[in-house]
C-alpha cells in the first residue's frame, strides 16, 4: 500500500512540474498505461488475499481516477495558456481605417424635412403634395388673394401664362386638400415653391415650404400657439421658448408670426440672432372664413389654422449654414458634412 | 415706414417709455419695429460755447486758438482748432473734455463715437472740442444753415442765437431723440402716416391720443373763381379736392418743422415743400402743388392719357404713355401723372404766385401698373398703390392750409374745390365677445374688449351688438378682423397654449414619399450625395446636350418672366443641372464624385401651355470617379428592388438618349414598361460640361415605379429548398454583337421550371476564339421542390438550352 501513496504522491509531482503537453502524454503513460505503474500493482494483486484484493482493486481505482483528473486539469491549464499565446500574437492595429464603402449623405433640407414630418405625423398629420405649376385661382384666389392684390406682381411670381404659374407658397395645397371634402383635416405640404428672386446669400429663386393646416369642429387661436410650441419644442429642444407677434396674410384672421429662442444662445443675444435673442420662424394664423367659404366649408361649423415654414430658413438655422447658395451647388465637400 | 418719438410724441403727449419697450410693446400689439437709432447715443457732455477771443497759434499757421465761454458764469476754456469760419463772439457746439461725439468731420460717424480729451496741439494745450454737424452725426441736408466745412456756428441761426451759453446743445439742435423703423403690413394703409401710428400707440400704452387740431382756413375770396375741375372717370379718381394759395412767400421753414422732418430723413427745403411732405408724413395722403399760372384755361380735366402721348415729369424724364393711365390735364395738355409726378410745365419754381394744392385719391391698383409700366416708384406713388381713405384727403388739405397759414407761407384763397361722387362708408361688423372667445381659445370679458376697440376710434354700439369700422380702417370687414383686434391688445402672450381636441386622425406619408424616401435611402446608402438644383434652366442647355432639333426634351415650359434667359425653360430633365453640379465638384477637384436628384419634371401636354402640366418625380443619378456602367447598372437595380419592385428588370440597347454614348446606354424595363436608363455620358457633352473623367447617368422614374406597384404582387414565403440543387457550367462561344441579355433570356427561356438561375461568370475575348468572337460563361441552377433531380432530368433541360442557343449562332466551346 505504501507502494500506492508513493506512485500516486509521484505522479502528482510529476503532474505539477510538467511544462508542456508531451510531458503530460509521458506522465500518463509511465502512470495510467499498460505497462504503467499503477498497472503492475494490479499485476501484483494476484498476490494477495481474497479479502484484500477488493480493498486493494479500489484504492488503485480511485488513485487512476485521481490521476487522471490532475491530469486534464493540468491538460486544460496548458490549452488555455497556447490559445492566450496564439491570440496575443494576433493582435492587429485597431485604430487602422475600416473598410466598408463610403456612404451618402441626405441633402440638409431633407433631413430637416423628414424631422419636420416625423414631428407632424407623430400628431396625426398627413403628408400630401401638390402641383408645383398651378392655377392663379389655387396660388391666390382662392387663398383670399383678390386679382388686384400687389403679393401677384410679376416681380414676385413666375407666371407661364396669363392663368398658370409657378406657385409661391405651398399654400395652394391647401385649398386642393379642402375641396376634397373630406374633414376634419390635419396636414402638412412640404415642397417647391418658386419667387422671382436675385439669387444671394440669403435668396433663391427655387427654395422649399412647408404648409401646415387644421380644419375641425372648435380650433382656436390657442390651439394654433399650442400646436406650434409643441412643434419648435420637438425640433429645436425643449427649452426652446416660441414667441407670437401680430402679422397680416391674406388668407388667416388674426394672424401672427412666430418667433423662437436663438438655439445658440438660448434667447440671451448673440451676434446669430444680431443680438434679439429670437428668430422669426414661420407665419400662421387662423383660417380666414372667406378662405373655408371658397373651398365649400362653413365658416360658422368649422375653424381652424394654418401655418407656413420655409424649409431652407430651418436648415440655414439648424446647421449654421451663412450662405443659402450652398444649398444648390452640390459641392461634396458641403454635402458630405451632413 | 419711420417715426420719430418727438413727432409721436406730439399726438400721444404723456408716452412715457424707453425706445426700447416702445419697440418691444408696439411688435407685440402690431406694429412691427424693426429697430431704433437713438440720434444723441453718442453724444455727451455737448454745451452751447461762445468764441470770446481769437489769437494765432504761434507754430502753426492753420490753426487757431480760441478762448471759449463755456457757462454763463464765464468759466472760459482754451481749444486750438483749424476751422476756418469761426469769428469772436459765435455761438458753437462745444464738447467738453471727457465727452463724446458721434464721428469725425472727414469721415463721419463712427461705430461707438469718438471719446474727446484734452491734449496739445503743436505745443499748444487745447481742452475740448468745437462741432460741426458732422461730428454731431448729422448733415448739411438735415441742418441747411450748418457750415458745409467747418463748426457749425448756432449764433447764425435767429432760432439758435439766443441759447444760453452752457445749455444743453444736444438738446437745442433736437438731437435727443430717436428714430424707429417698421414693418407696416399692406392691409394697415392707415399706419403708413404719423397719425395711424400715434393711434396705435395710444391703444398700446393706454394714453390718450392728441390729433391735430386743424382749425379753418381761407380768406373771402371764393376758389371757383380761379378754378374749375372736372373728373372723367371717378372709378380712378374717387375723390379730388384742390385749394388755391396766392401770395406765396417762399421761405425756410422755422425750425419746428425741419427738425420733424430731419427726425425721419427728410431734408427741408423751404416752406410749401416741408408742408406738403410734412402732411404726407402726418397724415398719409400725398399731395402736389401746381403754379397756377401755368395752368392753360385754369381748369383741372382728371382723365386718361392718349397712347402714346409723351409726358415730360419734373425730374426732367420724358415717358410714352397708354390711355390707362390716368393724368391730371389743364385745358390745353397733360400737367401731371396722377398719384406719380407732376409735369415739368406746371412746376413750382422761385417765383411761384398763386399755386394750386391737389389732395386726391386715386385707384390703388391702376397707380401701380402705371408705376411698372413707367418705371417709376416715387414716394407719392408708394402711397396711392395702397389705396387710400378718400375721407383722408380732405383731413390732409385743411392741414396744409392751416400750416400755410400758420407759417405766413401765403393766403389761402376760401371754399375748397372737392369732386368726390360717392361718399366712402365705414362697414359695420356684427361683435360678439364669446364668439370672438370661442376663436382665440380666451376668456376676455366683453368690457375690456370694448375698451380695446374704441381704443382704436371703433365705434362700438352694444345695444344693437355691432361696430361701426371708421373709414380709415379699411382692413375691418369681418368678425374675425374684430377678434384680431382683441388678441393684439389684449396679447398674444396672454393667449393660452392648447392642442385640438376633437377626433384622433391617423396621419403619414403618402406612397409617393414612402417610395421616394426608400429610393434616396437606398442611393445614398450607395454612396450618393443627395443634391438640389433649380426646376428652371436655360434652353442652351439643350445645344450642350447634343438634342437634335426635334427633341421632345426640347419642349419645355417657359416662364414668359423669368429671372433672365438662364433660368427660363421648367425642365424635362434633371440631367443638366446635375452635369453642372458634377462640373462644379470636378472643378474643385472633388474625387469620386457621386450625386443623386429627386425633382420634378414637367411635361405639357400641349405648348403654349393651356392647363397644369404633368410633373413627373425622377431620381437622376450622376457619377464619375470610381466605378463604371456596370456599378450603375448594379445599383440602378439595387434601388429599383428597394423600392418593392422585387422582379427582374431587363436591359436593352434601345436607348436613343442623346446625351449618352450611343454604344454604352440602355432602356431599363420591368413587366414590359420602361422605368429607367442608365448610361455613359456622350464624351463631347463630357467635353461641353469640361469633366475630365468618363460620367455615368442613370434617371429611374419614380412615377412609373408608382404605377407598377400596384400591380407587384404581394411578397410571399416560399420556404427553403430541402432538397440539393444542380449545377452546371456552360461555356459559349458567339459573335460579340451577341448580347448578353439575349442569351440568358434564350437560356431562361428553355430551362424549364426547374432552372431557379442563371449566373453569368466570366466574358472571354481571345484571338484564339477567331476574330469578332467572344466567350460567354454560366453558372446554371437545377432544382426542385419535392425531390432531387436526376442527371437525366437535368441533362434534358441541358439539351433543351443548347439547341435553342445553337439556333441564334451560339455554340458551346470546345
Amino acid at each position: 500500500m505504501q507502494d500506492l501513496d508513493r506512485i500516486l504522491k509521484d505522479a502528482i509531482n510529476k503532474i505539477e512540474e510538467s511544462k508542456d503537453m508531451d510531458a503530460l502524454s509521458d506522465i500518463k503513460v509511465k502512470f495510467l498505461g499498460k505497462k504503467g505503474e499503477l498497472t503492475s500493482v494490479l499485476k501484483s494483486m494476484k498476490d494477495l488475499s481474497a479479502e484484500e484484493r477488493p480493498k486493494v482493486g479500489q484504492m488503485v481505482n480511485e488513485a487512476r481516477n485521481n490521476i487522471q483528473e490532475k491530469l486534464d486539469k493540468k491538460k486544460e491549464e496548458f490549452e488555455k495558456a497556447i490559445l492566450e499565446k496564439k491570440l496575443a500574437g494576433e493582435t492587429i492595429d485597431v485604430t487602422l481605417p475600416g473598410k466598408a464603402s463610403k456612404i451618402g449623405h441626405l441633402h440638409p433640407n431633407t433631413s430637416t424635412l423628414r424631422e419636420v414630418c416625423d414631428i407632424f405625423i407623430g400628431m396625426g398629420y398627413k403628408v400630401v403634395e401638390g402641383p408645383e405649376i398651378e392655377y392663379d385661382y389655387y396660388n391666390f384666389e382662392a387663398l383670399n388673394i383678390p386679382a388686384d392684390h400687389p403679393a401677384k406682381d410679376e416681380q414676385d411670381t413666375f407666371y407661364i401664362s396669363k392663368d398658370i404659374l409657378l406657385r409661391t407658397q405651398t399654400s395652394s395645397v391647401q385649398v386642393h386638400e379642402m375641396e376634397k371634402g373630406e374633414l376634419p383635416i390635419r396636414m402638412i405640404s412640404p415642397g417647391r415653391v418658386f419667387r422671382s428672386d436675385e439669387v444671394d446669400a440669403t435668396h433663391s429663386p427655387t427654395f422649399h415650404q412647408i404648409e401646415g393646416l387644421v380644419i375641425d369642429k372648435n380650433i382656436t387661436f390657442a390651439d394654433l400657439k399650442g400646436t406650434l410650441q409643441e412643434f419648435a419644442k420637438r425640433l429645436f429642444g425643449e427649452d426652446t421658448r416660441v414667441k407670437f407677434r401680430p402679422h397680416h396674410f391674406q388668407f388667416t384672421e388674426p394672424s401672427a408670426e412666430m418667433d423662437v429662442t436663438c438655439f445658440k444662445c438660448k434667447g440671451k443675444g448673440c451676434r446669430f440672432c444680431k443680438g434679439e435673442g429670437w428668430i422669426e420662424i414661420l407665419g400662421c394664423g387662423v383660417v380666414h372664413p372667406h378662405v373655408l367659404e371658397m373651398s365649400g366649408i362653413d365658416p360658422e361649423e368649422y375653424t381652424g389654422f394654418a401655418f407656413g415654414v420655409g424649409l431652407e430658413r430651418i436648415s440655414l438655422f439648424k446647421y449654421e449654414i451663412d450662405d443659402m447658395r450652398l444649398l444648390y451647388e452640390n459641392d461634396k465637400r458641403f454635402l458630405d458634412q451632413f | 415706414m419711420n417715426t420719430s418719438f418727438s413727432w409721436i410724441k406730439d399726438y400721444v403727449p404723456s408716452l412715457d417709455c424707453t425706445a426700447q419697450e416702445y419697440m418691444d410693446a408696439m411688435t407685440l400689439s402690431g406694429t412691427k419695429c424693426e429697430g431704433y437709432k437713438a440720434f444723441d447715443a453718442n453724444l455727451d457732455k455737448i454745451i452751447v460755447g461762445k468764441i470770446n477771443k481769437i489769437e494765432k497759434h504761434p507754430d502753426a499757421d492753420k490753426l487757431i486758438v480760441c478762448q471759449v465761454q463755456i457757462d454763463e458764469n464765464g468759466t472760459e476754456v482754451q481749444i486750438v482748432t483749424g476751422a476756418p469760419n469761426v469769428k469772436e463772439g459765435d455761438k458753437i457746439p462745444v464738447v467738453l473734455d471727457g465727452g463724446r461725439v458721434d464721428g469725425t468731420h472727414a469721415k463721419g460717424a463712427q461705430e461707438g463715437g469718438i471719446k474727446i480729451k484734452k491734449g496739445k496741439l503743436r505745443g499748444v494745450e487745447s481742452v475740448g472740442m468745437m462741432c460741426s454737424i458732422e461730428e454731431l452725426g448729422s448733415d448739411t441736408n438735415m441742418y441747411p444753415d450748418a457750415a458745409a466745412d467747418g463748426i457749425y456756428i448756432l449764433s447764425d441761426n435767429p432760432d439758435y442765437k439766443d441759447a444760453p451759453v452752457g445749455s444743453d446743445a444736444v438738446e437745442l439742435l433736437g438731437l435727443h431723440d430717436v428714430v424707429f423703423e417698421y414693418e407696416v403690413t399692406s392691409n394697415r394703409v392707415d399706419c403708413f402716416a404719423m397719425t395711424g401710428i400715434a393711434r396705435e400707440v395710444a391703444a398700446t400704452f393706454d394714453k390718450e391720443l392728441k390729433l391735430p387740431d386743424v382749425k379753418e382756413t381761407g380768406n373771402d375770396e371764393d376758389v371757383n373763381d380761379y378754378i374749375k375741375v372736372s373728373v372723367e372717370d371717378s372709378k380712378l379718381c374717387p375723390r379730388y379736392t384742390a385749394r388755391v394759395v396766392k401770395d406765396i412767400k417762399l421761405a425756410p421753414s422755422p425750425e419746428w418743422l425741419k427738425r420733424r422732418l430731419a427726425s425721419v430723413g427728410i431734408r427741408p427745403i423751404n416752406n410749401l415743400v416741408d408742408i406738403t411732405n410734412f402732411v404726407m408724413e402726418e397724415y398719409g395722403q400725398p399731395m402736389h402743388a401746381y403754379d397756377l399760372d401755368t395752368i392753360g384755361g385754369k381748369e383741372i380735366i382728371v382723365k386718361t392719357a392718349k397712347n402714346g402721348e409723351k409726358f415730360v415729369t419734373l425730374d426732367g424724364q420724358e415717358h410714352e404713355l397708354d390711355d390707362t393711365m390716368l393724368m391730371i390735364s389743364d385745358a390745353e395738355k397733360s400737367i401731371g401723372i396722377a398719384g406719380i409726378m407732376g409735369g415739368e410745365n406746371t412746376m413750382i419754381t422761385d417765383d411761384v404766385k398763386t399755386m394750386l394744392f391737389e389732395a386726391a385719391t386715386f385707384d390703388g391698383t391702376n397707380i401701380r401698373l402705371t408705376g411698372k409700366k413707367l418705371g417709376m416708384r416715387t414716394d407719392a406713388q408708394a402711397k396711392f398703390e395702397k389705396g387710400l381713405d378718400p375721407e383722408n384727403a380732405i383731413a390732409a388739405m385743411n392741414r396744409a392750409c392751416q400750416l400755410v397759414e400758420e407759417l405766413g407761407a401765403g393766403t389761402v384763397v376760401g371754399g375748397v374745390v372737392d369732386i368726390y361722387p360717392v361718399k366712402r362708408e365705414g362697414v359695420t361688423i356684427p361683435f360678439n365677445a364669446d364668439k370672438i372667445n370661442a376663436l382665440l381659445g380666451t376668456d376676455i370679458d366683453e368690457e375690456t374688449q370694448v375698451k380695446y376697440l374704441r381704443k382704436l376710434d371703433l365705434d362700438v354700439d352694444l345695444a344693437n351688438k355691432e361696430i361701426h369700422v371708421p373709414t380709415f380702417r379699411q382692413d375691418l370687414l369681418r368678425p374675425c378682423d374684430i377678434a384680431e383686434e382683441v388678441a393684439r391688445f389684449y396679447g398674444y402672450d396672454k393667449i393660452p397654449m392648447t392642442l385640438p381636441k376633437g377626433a384622433a386622425t391617423s396621419g403619414g406619408y403618402s406612397l409617393k414619399k414612402i417610395v421616394e424616401n426608400k429610393a434616396l435611402d437606398a442611393a445614398v446608402a450607395y454612396g450618393f450625395d443627395e443634391g438640389m438644383t433649380f426646376s428652371f434652366e436655360s434652353p442652351k442647355v439643350y445645344d450642350k446636350l447634343l438634342l437634335s432639333e426635334n427633341s421632345p426634351l426640347r419642349e419645355s415650359i417657359r416662364i414668359s418672366n423669368p429671372l433672365g434667359e438662364d433660368y427660363s425653360a421648367m425642365r424635362r430633365s434633371a440631367v443638366g443641372g446635375m452635369l453642372t453640379s458634377l462640373a462644379i465638384n470636378y472643378n474643385k477637384r472633388n474625387k469620386d464624385v457621386r450625386l443623386c436628384e429627386m425633382a420634378n419634371v414637367y411635361i405639357p401636354k400641349a405648348l403654349p401651355l393651356t392647363e397644369r402640366p404633368e410633373e413627373r418625380m425622377l431620381l437622376t443619378m450622376g457619377m464619375y470617379g470610381e466605378g463604371d456602367f456596370y456599378t450603375l447598372k448594379g445599383i440602378v437595380d439595387g434601388i429599383i428592388g428597394e423600392t418593392g419592385l422585387n422582379g427582374k428588370t431587363v436591359y436593352k440597347a434601345d436607348c436613343d438618349t442623346e446625351f449618352l454614348h450611343p454604344g454604352r446606354r440602355a432602356n431599363v424595363y420591368y413587366s414590359d414598361k420602361k422605368l429607367a436608363y442608365v448610361g455613359e455620358l456622350h464624351p463631347q457633352v463630357q467635353k461641353n460640361y469640361e469633366i475630365g473623367e468618363r460620367v455615368y447617368i442613370a434617371v429611374i422614374d419614380i412615377s412609373t415605379v408608382l404605377e407598377l406597384l400596384e400591380a407587384e404582387p404581394q411578397v410571399r414565403y416560399e420556404g427553403i429548398a430541402k432538397f440539393p440543387a444542380s449545377t452546371r457550367d456552360i461555356s459559349l462561344v458567339m459573335k460579340d454583337v451577341i448580347l448578353a441579355g439575349d442569351v440568358e433570356e434564350a437560356i431562361r427561356k428553355n430551362g424549364s421550371s426547374y432552372l431557379k438561375n442563371v449566373e453569368l461568370f466570366d466574358v472571354y475575348v481571345d484571338s484564339k476564339l477567331g476574330l469578332g468572337q467572344k466567350s460567354l460563361a454560366y453558372k446554371l441552377t437545377f432544382m426542385a421542390s419535392d425531390r432531387t433531380l436526376t442527371d437525366e432530368e437535368v441533362n434534358k433541360s441541358m439539351d433543351k438550352i443548347i439547341a435553342a442557343l445553337e439556333d441564334m449562332g451560339v455554340s458551346l466551346r470546345k
